[in-house]
């Protein structure tokens, strides 16, 4: 059992890591828009010429 | 005739359709020219997908056509003014690369498709680097390369796409939230990996304390246990310090005070503990109390800052720029280096930037933002202007007399903040019934630590940590706050935004609801109610003449006749300001206007009628010869209005006018909706003295208004809802606000709050019932302090779930078909009466 003494470490240095991502991903803005994601998601990203869309 | 919609704006448009764009060949309507521009843009720039996802309609663009005819081709003329440094100052910043950024709002972004449209159609421009529109706020920021492109150049081209982009100045709330906001999602995620880490180990723990443990290896636990939840409780658990150190310094102890001692003193035993290498640690207790609280903070904080962002949007009503006249030359300067005895140049549809007089030539004035008059109104040189109101028809100068704080705006905004401050704080019970909880708790700690002592001192601490733990009043704490969270957001789902905390509470209590009437309960849109013919004019052909003349009209009476138009030779359109328009239809002079105006061309006597009621108005069609017609225009009520007056009353509640208008308009419109309480002719602070008379009796008033004249007594009133198309100075005011146009969803926020009081109580009752199981087990030494802990977690889950309830619930305030169809009767008996 004496391995845990080096897996607990480990996992506290991964959940510094996992906190540290958190805070990143706050602080370039990440969590300022919650809304707009789940919308933007139905819409296309490469805009088509007008005679693509024929069929609408 | 089936009805065509504009393309872009999906106003109905009159046929046979005049304006079309190409799209593959078809021909699609639109309504004018501004649509036409930002369809046409649309085309051009292949973003056709944003017709197929919107999901509201648009408003139509606000740069009227003639307006951008004026101004070129592009329209760029009118944005060159945000090139100057002065001016960009207030919101733009250079950032380190040379690229510079520019914070906006911007008005006519409704959902994620228009979000969706201007980053698309911005982004492909040469020079802009990056640009992100939140669909919610309408905030924008726009990254761009000033050696490459202008901002003027992007700002015309947004303004093509039919949004108008506005400076943003980030104001100290908003700053404040947003710090609020990324401190307490810190604290949350820090408690949130804390927690789970250290209930990993108390697992262990526990399972050594029945198996046996290696004693190093159970140290070496504790140890490691002490370490994740040390920056649990210092750094995520500091609010409830800080709010318990505050409680005390007043006097009052809130939830703060019980939380703050149990972490502390479990925290701080299991400290001691692990460092003398003996006795109970609390460390899984402990964080799990402080992430559970924390995560009913950050819930009620999140449903606060929600409505902040939409209200803070379009604070201002005074333009940011200004035309100043300086020996005969135009020069475009900021709004704040305006001073008194400068000369304004205002053009139609620009709000005036300052209070001053006007300096020759006539001005037609919307003053509706200050007075809730919804004409405008003719001044000439001399008369005073407001800042704020807005230039209708022909180009306007006036000399400044007063600017910023000293202007009329200013003022009305200050006495709303003062009336503001009266308001009553209903916050204050809950702290009070709160403290009288805490203290209860807190002395029966005090008691059964003192038996224990006696009793079993080893025992006394952990059986005192396992009081205060599992008294923990969480369903006032966690689940109220949970409740009316919920409640709120699905009512922002609904169209109707909760600002202040305790406005859903107090809904509940409303006995009496006082409404403006125009822009409240009428959508400021002219009807046409009744046609009369004299001549041998047909009732159809005399509509087609008055809305081809009131086709060249911009006047709010214009829109009821567009409905009518067909194509026809229309020229010579004069309009004369309050009297009415003059012109040729097919080669033939009409007028139309009022009677003597009318009467001066075709020296008819005006036929005489009975039987109007005062609350319409009546314009006249004339030709050379004879009167032709008479059309009766009336304001129409909003969607909804009488369906919503009489739920109302079937509520118990009293609906009630308060207007500015003329008694008989008002007299007349209240019959209509069958309010028998109205009161007219009222100014701002009689408003507010009625609002007073009636809390005085004893009535619990709620204010639903629209204009700035409506600020003070919304503000105090004991709720005020501010509709969402009024002005945003009256939604500063105001406690809720109501996007919706159909005034049903009053309603619904009445049936809310009242199921959301059902469910707290029903939380509450949980609460009571809980400690007095629990209270007894703890004190009697039954629980130990884990088991308090996750008691305390479930109870606080089932009350959160019973809040969550509230989300699937339906609003029964909906209007069932009989009662849909009793009210079309009603109306209709009184429209033949």
């Amino acid at each position: 059992m004496r391995i845990i003494f080096v897996l607990i470490p480990l996992s506290i240095l991964l959940t510094i890591a996992a906190i540290w991502a958190f805070f990143w991903a706050i602080r370039s803005g990440q969590f300022d828009d919650l809304d707009s994601p789940a919308w933007r998601i139905l819409l296309d990203d490469d805009s088509k010429p007008p005679e693509e869309n024929e069929d609408q | 005739m089936s009805q065509v919609n504009c393309l872009h704006c999906e106003s109905p448009v009159a046929t046979p359709v005049e304006r079309h764009v190409d799209i593959d060949g078809r021909q699609e309507p639109v309504c004018c020219e501004a649509c036409e521009i930002a369809a046409q843009t649309i085309i051009d720039k292949g973003l056709l997908d944003f017709y197929k996802f919107r999901n509201r309609p648009l408003e139509k663009p606000a740069d009227s056509p003639s307006d951008q005819k004026a101004n070129g081709d592009s329209g760029l003329e009118r944005w060159v003014s945000y090139d100057r440094p002065a001016l960009q100052s207030e919101f733009v910043v250079a950032n380190d690369d040379g690229t510079q950024t520019a914070h906006l709002l911007l008005h006519g972004v409704r959902c994620a498709a228009c979000s969706w449209l201007v980053e698309r159609g911005i982004a492909t421009i040469d020079g802009v680097k990056s640009i992100s529109v939140n669909p919610v706020t309408t905030r924008t920021d726009i990254q761009w390369n000033p050696a490459r492109i202008k901002l003027s150049q992007i700002l015309s081209q947004i303004a093509r796409l039919g949004f108008t982009p506005y400076p943003h100045t980030e104001d100290e709330v908003e700053r404040i939230a947003a710090a609020e906001r990324i401190k307490s999602l810190k604290r949350l995620i820090v408690a949130g990996l804390g927690m789970m880490q250290v209930a990993t180990f108390a697992v262990s723990l526990y399972a050594g304390a029945f198996q046996g443990m290696d004693p190093a290896i159970e140290k070496f636990l504790r140890l490691v246990s002490l370490l994740v939840a040390t920056p649990v409780v210092l750094y995520s658990g500091a609010p409830f310090f800080t709010g318990a150190w505050h409680d005390l310094r007043a006097r009052s102890p809130g939830m703060d005070v019980p939380v703050a001692l149990a972490i502390g003193a479990a925290y701080a035993a299991s400290v001691w503990n692990t460092l003398i290498g003996h006795g109970e640690v609390y460390f899984d207790s402990a964080t799990m109390f402080v992430f559970f609280l924390s995560v009913a903070r950050h819930l009620e904080m999140a449903g606060r800052h929600r409505v902040l962002g939409l209200t803070d949007a379009f604070a201002s009503h005074l333009p940011r720029v200004a035309t100043r006249l300086v020996d005969g030359e135009q020069r475009e300067v900021g709004v704040m280096e305006l001073v008194p005895g400068d000369l304004v140049l205002v053009t139609p549809g620009q709000a005036f930037p300052a209070d001053g007089h006007l300096e020759g030539g006539d001005a037609h004035v919307d003053e509706a933002l200050l007075t809730g008059e919804s004409e405008p109104i003719l001044k000439s040189a001399g008369d005073r202007v407001i800042a704020g109101s807005t230039n209708q028809r022909s180009a306007a100068t006036f000399r400044v007399d007063r600017v910023g704080a000293d202007t009329a705006l200013a003022q009305i905004s200050h006495l709303m903040t003062a009336a503001q401050k009266e308001k009553p704080p209903i916050v204050q019970l809950a702290n009070r019934v709160a403290s009288r909880f805490v203290s209860g708790v807190l002395l029966a700690a005090v008691i059964v630590g003192a038996i224990w002592w006696s009793i079993d001192a080893d025992r006394a601490f952990e059986i005192v940590l396992a009081l205060l733990v599992v008294t923990c009043p969480c369903a006032l704490a966690l689940a109220t706050p949970a409740a009316l969270t919920v409640a709120s957001s699905v009512l922002a789902r609904r169209g109707f935004l909760v600002r202040r905390a305790g406005a859903l509470e107090e809904l509940n209590r409303v006995t009496d609801v006082l409404f403006d009437k125009t822009g409240t309960l009428t959508d400021r849109n002219v009807m046409l109610r009744r046609v009369e013919t004299f001549g041998a004019t047909g009732e159809e052909r005399a509509l087609q003449i008055a809305a081809a003349l009131e086709s060249r009209s911009e006047h709010p009476i214009a829109a009821a006749f567009t409905a009518y138009a067909i194509a026809q030779d229309v020229d010579q359109v004069t309009a004369f300001p309050g009297e009415g328009l003059d012109g040729y239809v097919g080669g033939r002079h009409f007028r139309i206007g009022n009677a003597g105006f009318v009467a001066e061309l075709s020296a008819a006597i005006v036929p005489q009628w009975g039987g109007v009621s005062e609350a319409t108005r009546c314009v006249f069609l004339s030709d050379e010869n004879t009167i032709i017609a008479r059309f009766e225009l009336a304001e129409s009520a909003r969607a909804g209005a009488a369906e919503a007056v009489d739920a109302l009353v079937r509520r118990g509640i009293s609906p009630m006018i308060a207007s500015g208008d003329q008694d008989a308009s008002v007299h007349a419109f209240a019959d209509q909706l069958g309010i028998d309480a109205y009161h007219a002719e009222l100014r701002p602070a009689d408003k507010l003295l009625l609002m007073r008379r009636l809390q005085d009796a004893g009535l619990k008033v709620a204010m639903v208004g629209d204009g700035i004249n409506d600020s003070p007594v919304l503000a105090g009133a004991n709720i005020s809802i501010a509709m969402g198309s009024g002005t945003s100075l009256a939604q500063h005011s105001s406690d809720c606000i109501m996007l919706s146009d159909n005034l049903m969803t009053l309603i619904d926020a009445f049936d809310t709050a009242r199921q959301m009081m059902r469910i707290v109580r029903q939380n509450l009752i949980w609460a009571v019932c809980y400690n007095i199981v629990a209270l007894p087990l703890a004190a009697t030494g039954v629980l130990a302090p884990w088991m308090a802990a996750l008691g305390m977690s479930a109870s606080s889950l089932l009350v959160t779930a019973n809040a969550l309830r509230l989300s699937r619930l339906q609003p029964s305030g909906k209007i069932s078909p009989d009662m849909a169809a009793a009210n079309h009767v009603r109306s209709s008996v009184e429209a033949t009466q």
